[in-house]
């Protein structure tokens, strides 16, 4: 018998490293798993608040909105609301995951197969990381913006520097490219290049342009709008972008804030299309170690049957008219799915013979797994890969709320043979982020005339933007854009279903 | 592949402390009302204890595009008895679910905790104590003594014998005093000498070494050293603070109440400024004695008025126990206002011979019934008598009272920086 990873619940460092790399020797040779270097820090539950404020980084630039999101989690930790992370992890080159000092060793082991591994090996392989993120580069680029950013509050006042990046978390959500542009972002090359920019303006600095007077400005008139468009890379969903690029009265320091928080935006874009696969992954991964390390017997029976305790409240997904409910829980969903795949790989019924023609008896899970979590984001995952059969395990039921409608709500689709397609198109469709975020995006600007920026929004399914919250929004768009801005809500038809039109509001003169 | 594992538990905390400062910076407006309003909600010996306040979310919202409304379409799990086509009612509106920070409990309201610092910080905000640093802080009247290097010149007590014998030592080397070892080592050549010629010689090498040897002593008093010890001024870190009450059956359970919390109040202030805080509760009808805390407040008690008791027994106790110049004394009286007439003089005499020019600060404060009808009526005698030594020139607070909720902002007023020229307008 192999000799135990540890007795109890206690841990040390030693401890910590055997329980790697036993977890190592799992991943690697019996999953094929291929991750970043694992870099593990072990934090107290304080630093875990801290993490929490700002999205789980290391660093991040000072801004009051993190404050407010540590006294609220604090607060809700305090009184006992709500429970903390046992791990946070971080897609970058070496992987750190954060491990919580209070976890018993069955649960470090938990983690470190999940964050360290499974995660680890998601963020390497799955391709939305890899076109839209840059692992190697994104503590670098962390530690760039905060010191840019303080530099900014040094040379311009923080009040000046707050406003601009409160406008451009208001657009954060609109400040994402997504589809692939031109090039692989290379974060390192970013800051080189802010670096440089800043140099040259200060070799080239001479105050007595300011005193020319400026020329006549050309007449735009003889500009038609389709040309208009094309220069100004019209149409544009990405705000922050088109605001970076074009807003007339930026000065340098404000552009370079905006892509920051662009570029940050982008960074977080892929987890937010990925949860269910990303915490399917890490959750099927840490199952499959934890077993494999029980069946070696380097984890005794009680030590496993805590894991199980644990692994059970993970994947648990309770029923709609549960008060518990609040949607489906990716953890329970990814899991389930992942497991029916190697179902489907090993053990295929006929159904699954029609269904997954192309994996059923493959027999080898592995392979396929790997496949899947490399090519594939959370819409096309369940759009593919939920099974009849795991419908039915969970009785999955679609519902149609049209407030038109005066009967009630209906039942659209149910777990049989006529609703399967349906039901599973549905639910992979709740998952499309494309569909949740408000469709949004600059069509003109009328540069011959006031400078008003026209954007639009595209109505789907009648659902249109809560009124204050949009006007705040534009608001702070309009105080970039520093000329009126106007949001017209369309439908699928072109109908014009509301306007908004909002006017910057006075700014300081020392803004330029 | 190596991997590494790093202990963060060391390293230092507060990382969001910069970003937690700027959010109550931002939301100082908000938050000081918050603090005002919890305070006066809650019990005031939890005052001290920070705790969660709630401010509105206005100014700290962060806006971002949200869509609602419009048919909307769910998945949902664990259907028992739904068929295609089935309606369900509505059942008023959707349970629209929080979504982070800020749409907690309600729309409008964030909650969160302040530290016991924050909490009192924000309290106590832009209060001041009456000319506290000029009198006590800058000129303090009590000395310490520390030690503060060497001196040529001392008291036989103070010689520092190290010192005296490093330099002692350096001086021998210096001069190049021969060494007991050097002496012994030629006495032996000398012994073992067989040559005379040679001998001779080292005998008169040896005279001239014994000779200088006595020439330039072990210890000169030139190496001698003395301890130096200066005089500091030390800043007074103690404060005692004297309640004043009248407890005759004139005075309501309510007005208790009411002196009661300006005392925790002056308490919490305090509290800030020293390291130590003595309180001492004096009780008076027509006498006057020391009570302990629940006495003070609860005790029954019944008799007459004579304000003059308490301020004697107080001017024993500084004498005996409180010297004024380790102690700050600070003192606050409350009362109904009544007081024996013939009282008045002695009172007035009393104050200020002998509780004004030892105290820091004396605050009257005079409570009335719920209502405010202190307020409608003519001045108390004790009022007047206070009045009337104010207008004379004695350094005297005095407000009246009748809500709890004045309690703040007279405890705020009183201490509030003030010119002597308003200190003298009526309230």
């Amino acid at each position: 018998m192999t000799e135990r990873l540890f007795e109890g619940a206690d841990w040390d460092f030693r401890t910590l490293q055997r329980i790697t790399d036993a977890c190592e020797e799992v991943a690697l040779k019996d999953l094929g798993l291929d991750v970043y270097p694992n870099q593990i820090e072990v934090i107290t539950a304080e630093q875990m608040l801290d993490a929490y404020s700002s999205v789980g980084m290391p660093l991040f630039y000072k801004h009051w909105s993190f404050g407010k999101h540590f006294a609220f989690h604090e607060a809700s930790y305090r009184k006992g609301l709500m429970g903390l992370a046992y791990e946070i992890v971080i897609n970058s080159s070496p992987c750190i995951s954060y491990l919580m000092e209070e976890n018993t060793a069955t649960m470090q082991t938990l983690v470190i197969a999940h964050a360290a591994f499974g995660h680890n090996h998601f963020f390497k392989n799955n391709y939305l990381f890899k076109q839209w993120t840059d692992a190697d580069g994104i503590l670098d680029y962390l530690d760039f913006a905060k010191n840019y950013v303080m530099q900014c509050e040094e040379r311009y006042g923080r009040i000046e520097v707050e406003r601009t990046l409160d406008a451009a978390h208001a657009l954060m959500s609109h400040g994402i490219d997504r589809y692939p542009g031109k090039k692989k972002l290379d974060l390192r090359a970013e800051e080189k290049r802010a670096g440089r920019r800043r140099q040259h303006e200060e070799e080239v600095f001479n105050d007595l342009w300011r005193t020319v007077p400026a020329g006549k400005s050309k007449s735009r008139s003889t500009l038609s709008i389709e040309r208009r468009r094309k220069l100004l890379g019209l149409p544009q969903e990405n705000l922050l972008y088109f605001l970076e690029k074009s807003a007339p009265r930026l000065a340098p320091w404000q552009r370079e804030l905006l892509r920051i928080v662009r570029h940050i935006a982008q960074y977080f874009y892929p987890q937010s299309q990925t949860k269910v696969m990303n915490e399917g992954t890490a959750t099927y991964v840490h199952y499959r170690i934890m077993t494999k390390l029980h069946e070696q017997g380097r984890i005794s029976d009680g030590n496993f049957l805590e894991f199980l305790g644990s692994h059970t409240n993970v994947v648990f997904q309770p029923e709609f008219d549960d008060p518990r409910f609040s949607g489906f829980n990716p953890y329970a969903l990814g899991f389930a799915v992942m497991q029916d795949i190697e179902r489907i790989v090993t053990n295929p019924e006929d159904e699954d013979r029609e269904w997954f023609p192309d994996i059923a008896g493959k027999n080898d899970v592995m392979g396929v797994l790997r496949d899947v979590w490399a090519n594939y984001r959370d819409e096309s995952f369940i759009g593919q890969f939920l099974s009849p059969k795991l419908m039915r395990h969970f009785r999955m039921f679609h519902l149609h709320d049209d407030p038109e409608e005066r009967a009630g709500i209906r039942v659209d689709a149910i777990h049989d043979e006529r609703g399967f397609r349906r039901v599973r198109r549905e639910l992979a469709r709740q998952h499309d982020v494309g569909y949740i975020d408000a469709n949004i995006e600059v069509v003109d600007v009328d540069l011959s005339g006031d400078r008003r920026l026209i954007l639009h929004h595209h109505v789907i399914k009648g659902s249109q933007l809560n009124e204050t919250d949009a006007k705040r929004v534009l608001q702070h768009l309009a105080d970039l854009w520093t000329y009126d801005v106007a949001l017209i809500e369309v439908d699928a038809n072109d109908k014009v279903l509301r306007e908004y039109v909002v006017s910057p509001r006075p700014i300081p003169a020392a803004v330029a | 592949m190596p991997i590494h594992i790093i202990d963060r538990r060391l390293n230092p905390g507060g990382k969001s402390l910069e970003n937690r400062q700027r959010f109550l910076r931002r939301a100082k407006s908000l938050v000081q009302g918050a603090v005002k309003k919890t305070s006066q909600e809650r019990d005031i010996k939890d005052v001290l204890e920070g705790g969660e306040v709630t401010i509105p979310l206005d100014g700290m919202h962060e806006p971002r595009f949200r869509r609602e409304g419009g048919t909307r379409d769910m998945v949902l799990p664990g259907n028992k008895k739904f068929i295609e086509g089935d309606y369900l009612q509505r059942s008023g509106q959707g349970s629209a679910k929080d979504s982070g920070p800020g749409e907690g409990d309600s729309e409008d309201a964030f909650r969160f905790v302040l530290s016991r610092d924050e909490f009192v910080d924000l309290f106590l905000d832009d209060l001041e104590l009456p000319d506290l640093a000029k009198r006590k802080i800058a000129q303090t009247e009590s000395e310490g003594i520390q030690r503060a290097g060497y001196t040529t010149s001392g008291s036989p007590a103070n010689i520092s014998v190290s010192r005296t014998v490093k330099l002692a030592l350096a001086r021998r080397i210096a001069l190049k005093r021969p060494s007991k070892d050097e002496i012994e080592e030629l006495e032996a050549e000398i012994a073992a000498c067989t040559d005379e010629d040679e001998r001779v010689e080292l005998i008169a090498r040896l005279e001239k070494l014994k000779a200088k040897t006595k020439r330039i002593p072990f210890i000169d008093p030139l190496d001698i050293r003395y301890r130096r010890y200066e005089k500091v001024p030390r800043p007074v870190a103690q404060a005692v603070m004297f309640c004043l009450m009248d407890v005759s059956g004139s005075m309501s359970e309510h007005m208790k109440d009411l002196a009661k919390r300006f005392y925790m109040l002056l308490y919490v202030f305090l509290k800030r400024r020293y390291k130590h805080v003595e309180i001492v509760f004096i009780r008076h009808t027509d006498r006057a004695e020391e009570v302990d805390e629940q006495t003070f407040f609860y005790g029954p008690a019944s008799g007459g008025t004579l304000v003059s008791s308490a301020l004697q027994a107080m001017h024993e106790i500084v004498r005996e126990r409180f010297n004024p110049s380790d102690w700050n004394i600070y003192a606050a009286q409350a009362s109904d206002g009544d007081n024996s007439y013939s009282d008045g003089e002695l009172t007035g005499l009393l104050l200020t011979e002998k509780i004004l020019p030892v105290c820091q600060f004396f605050a009257y404060l005079e409570v009335g019934e719920a209502g405010g009808s202190a307020f409608d009526l003519s001045d108390s005698s004790l009022w007047s008598l206070y009045e009337r030594l104010r207008n004379s020139g004695a350094p005297l607070s005095m407000r009246k009272v009748s809500e709890r909720s004045e309690i703040f902002p007279v405890f705020h007023d009183l201490f509030q920086r003030r010119d002597t020229a308003q200190e003298k307008a009526a309230p």
